[in-house]
């Protein structure tokens, strides 16, 4: 296959369309600015939720109050936890790269409906807008937790339904990016890019696809349901109404339990693109690779409840969910084996992109093999709702999702930007980054284990020692995180100019110039029978 | 002055300890050996020692030993988790019995015999069923030395939880269920005693003679056991609730619906403020957020707090 595009055409960045400036973005259907305006709109909402992330660590760092009130405390937690499941790791990775790479990788122009891909960004951004105003206005900042439990969620006396239907909007868009994918990934694939030809990273947004598709409608109905208790009080989840409480958690954790492999599976797929790579070969047991996905995504499905053992469903229900959870682990092991098995016999280059994925399977593997303690039924009485938990899940959507992320833009930046980064800098950045992690949420699964309930404002003195290593890598952690971000938006100015293939890519993407052109190819590739068995 | 560490004081600490450290076990032999394997590789391939790549594109006998070996790993953790779990469903049916009353932000327990006490006192040796209500939102009783946690759900019934203390002492116990404002300052304590202890506590009627003596000792015992202090404080400063300090006999601005009205803190409106909390509240508060005790305090235990009131100055 010959790469078809002329050297000399405009590329997406520079091209000048029927609006300028601005309105050229925002008003745009290529799905390459789209996944930019992505990109932007998300890194700004995660520069505030990781504000108050380190507002909350530097509060607990003695008993007592340090610098905010309980109040405070509480709506800082309930909105940090909002903008980051809601506005950060649900879109991240599907709708930043999912819509600037997925079209390319499959050989096609855009996606299948360009239109409605520019419509979920501005939901996105509705949805975004709709719950800062609950912020901004009204008698008080939502204090729920990002759970939004019944009854508290009827009884508090702050602003919580833009914030409900803010999140409801937001669903929206998720739900039509996943259709797009679907579509997408279904119709317009390059002649040749057959089923078991597809980058694994295409293959884990498809899974994800199919969840945005089944299970963000079941979180759209729930908060229907709290706005028309909360307005008309009809009695659903109120028990002074007749309503049941734990119904509300089953609802919402249908959604919200799927929704955390929304944002781990294309995680997954970047690091299954980027180990073969920097190992210079293909990936190991790619069909392996594939199955284990779309066993994630359906078993996903059927765990929810593993958040509810202790609030009293039968003992049926309870073995069940733990059996089921203990399941889903196993293709998640599957992958890890494979993903190590790819470095076997390799050629490894040690570049910041691989540096992100290897540490991204170390904690990856903390945050799995956790979750077995969460998942058991014995020892999930001991240490739900404690530090434990907080500690697993951010091991998993940050450690995970979040080092994927990093991984991915630093492994994808040439292309998007055709700018290479300081490598130097990127490296400290990784460095620094990863030891702050690590210091942070560590001494938090120690913290559980000794009784320490989550979302607690003030705690006793014996928890004190686990507190201040947590905060303290707080600030080691923002440090990387400043160091990152500082070098990557220097480096779209000044970097060097990136070439076609800095990395040696084998998948479509890397065939195109870069920045890509508008539409990305002249003529349609083709792909050849012997061509690329493992992308 | 209480015993803090993470004890293993009850029936289920072996079973919920020995599956905890089974999984630990089994989860830190795999970070260990596949980071190690990891390392090893990124050494033992780096590109400047070893430049050709070797394409190995999978292995089946591979892909079946690596989910067969976790498949019966899970088995064996989810069997462990279980048998740990559920005898935590069966309580004996000789167990003493406590109702246990959560609300915003305090838990009251309530004995047979109507012993009521904001510290759960507890005979060691002797099983526990703990009968959860929920007054107003979401709690969860959780006692990590006992390593049990139930939550408590409003409307729920047969909502309990049970144990058996087997060693002297005092442990935590913590609300785990976000349930607001001063959610983190819910807990109390549980102390195990010696039976013949316990019970010489559990018999005590001094309690009652207490109140006929020293009518405001027994009403601010009253207002601890219910948790008014959670809320309202003695010395003036602010909480959710306005303050205790010199409220008998003053005049206070009320908002009564949407009127604004000056009202004396006397017998009656002291009464209506706990029966009926929402229909006087302080200029300034929030409306809601204090439920009615009606039922929970008799006319006689609010006789004894308005007498306490009467000397907070």
């Amino acid at each position: 296959m010959q790469t078809t595009n002329a050297n000399e055409e405009v590329n997406y960045l520079e091209y000048k369309g029927k609006y300028s400036g601005i309105w050229g973005w925002i008003f745009s259907t290529d799905h390459k600015r789209i996944g930019l305006l992505y990109l932007y709109s998300i890194a700004i909402m995660f520069v505030v939720g990781a504000f108050l992330g380190l507002a909350m660590k530097l509060e607990l760092i003695a008993p007592g109050k340090t610098i905010m009130n309980a109040a405070t405390y509480n709506a800082t937690f309930t909105v940090h936890g909002v903008i980051m499941i809601f506005m950060i790791v649900i879109p991240g990775l599907p709708a930043v790269f999912g819509n600037f790479l997925m079209p390319i990788m499959i050989g096609a122009k855009d996606v299948a409906f360009p239109k409605l891909n520019l419509l979920s960004w501005w939901l996105y951004v509705a949805g975004v807008l709709l719950i800062l105003t609950a912020l901004l206005f009204g008698p008080g900042v939502p204090d729920t937790g990002w759970t939004f439990y019944a009854p508290y969620s009827f009884k508090t006396g702050t602003n919580l339904l833009p914030a409900i239907f803010g999140a409801f909007v937001l669903g929206f868009s998720s739900i039509l990016t996943g259709l797009n994918f679907l579509v997408t990934i279904h119709r317009l694939r390059a002649p040749g890019m057959k089923w078991l030809k597809l980058p694994l990273f295409v293959w884990t947004l498809y899974g994800t696809a199919w969840i945005q598709l089944l299970a963000t409608p079941v979180v759209g109905i729930t908060l229907v349901l709290v706005s028309l208790e909360r307005v008309f009080g009809i009695g659903v989840f109120d028990p002074v109404l007749g309503g049941d409480p734990v119904l509300y958690q089953h609802l919402f954790w249908i959604y919200s339990h799927p929704a955390v492999y929304i944002m781990i599976l294309p995680a997954m797929g970047a690091i299954s693109e980027i180990i073969p790579t920097f190992a210079q070969k293909g990936i190991f047991g790619y069909k392996a690779l594939i199955i284990s996905t779309m066993a994630i995504a359906f078993v996903g499905y059927l765990v929810w409840g593993h958040h509810m053992y202790t609030a009293g469903m039968s003992g049926t229900a309870q073995y069940y969910f733990s059996l089921l959870t203990f399941f889903v682990a196993i293709p998640s092991a599957i992958k890890v084996f494979n993903w190590i098995s790819t470095m076997y016999k390799g050629s490894i280059k040690l570049d910041t992109p691989f540096y992100w994925a290897a540490s991204f399977i170390f904690v990856f593997m903390i945050g799995g093999l956790t979750g077995l303690v969460l998942g058991a039924l014995a020892t999930n009485i001991y240490v739900h709702d404690t530090a434990f938990v907080v500690a697993h899940f951010h091991f998993i959507v940050f450690g995970g999702v979040g080092f994927s992320f990093f991984g991915a833009i630093h492994y994808w930046y040439p292309k998007i930007f055709g700018k290479m980064y300081d490598k130097y800098w990127a490296n400290v950045g990784w460095i620094v980054f990863f030891i702050g992690f690590m210091t942070l949420y560590t001494p938090m699964f120690y913290l559980g284990m000794q009784g320490m309930p989550r979302r607690y404002y003030d705690y006793l003195e014996e928890f004190h020692g686990g507190n201040i290593l947590s905060t303290f890598g707080s600030w080691i952690m923002i440090t990387g995180l400043v160091i990152i971000i500082t070098n990557l938006i220097r480096s779209a100015r000044k970097g060097e100019k990136a070439g076609i293939n800095p990395w040696g890519g084998k998948t479509l993407e890397w065939r195109v110039p870069s920045p890509p052109p508008l539409e990305n190819w002249d003529e349609i590739p083709v792909i050849g029978e012997e061509e690329s068995k493992y992308f | 002055m209480y015993n803090t560490e993470v004890t293993q004081a009850s029936n289920f600490v072996e079973g919920v300890d020995f599956a905890f450290l089974l999984i630990l076990g089994i989860s830190f032999f795999f970070l260990i050996a596949l980071t190690a394997a990891m390392v090893f590789f990124i050494i033992k391939y780096n590109a400047k020692k070893h430049p050709k790549p070797k394409e190995i594109h999978g292995s089946n006998t591979l892909e079946i030993v690596w989910t067969v070996i976790p498949f019966l790993l899970t088995l064996l953790m989810f069997y462990y988790g279980w048998i740990g779990w559920s005898p935590m469903t069966k309580p004996p049916k000789d167990s003493m019995e406590v109702t246990v009353y959560g609300r915003m932000w305090n838990f009251l327990f309530e004995y047979e015999n109507g012993r009521k006490s904001d510290t759960l006192f507890l005979p060691k040796g002797q099983p526990v069923k703990l009968n959860l209500v929920a007054l107003d939102v979401l709690h969860s009783l959780y006692i990590p030395a006992f390593r049990v946690k139930q939550d408590m759900v409003p409307g729920k019934e047969d909502n309990f939880m049970w144990f058996e203390p087997q060693k002297e002492g005092t442990y935590e116990i913590f609300c785990a269920e976000y349930c607001g404002l001063q959610h983190s300052y819910m807990y109390s304590w549980a102390k195990v005693l010696e039976d013949s202890t316990f019970q010489s506590w559990y018999q005590d009627t001094t309690q009652v003679v207490a109140a006929i003596e020293s009518p405001t000792a027994a009403g601010k015992r009253i207002m601890q056991n219910i948790g008014c202090f959670a809320c309202h404080t003695l010395d003036g400063s602010k909480l959710v609730g306005p303050s205790f300090k010199g409220i008998y006999g003053t005049t206070r601005t009320v908002k009564t619906g949407r009127e604004k009205r000056e009202i004396v803190a006397d017998d009656a409106y002291i009464i209506n403020s706990i029966y009926d909390p929402a229909s006087d509240v302080v200029d300034g508060y929030s409306k809601g957020l204090m439920l009615s005790y009606e039922g929970q305090l008799s006319d006689e235990d609010i006789g004894l707090i308005i007498e306490y009131l009467k000397t907070v100055k």
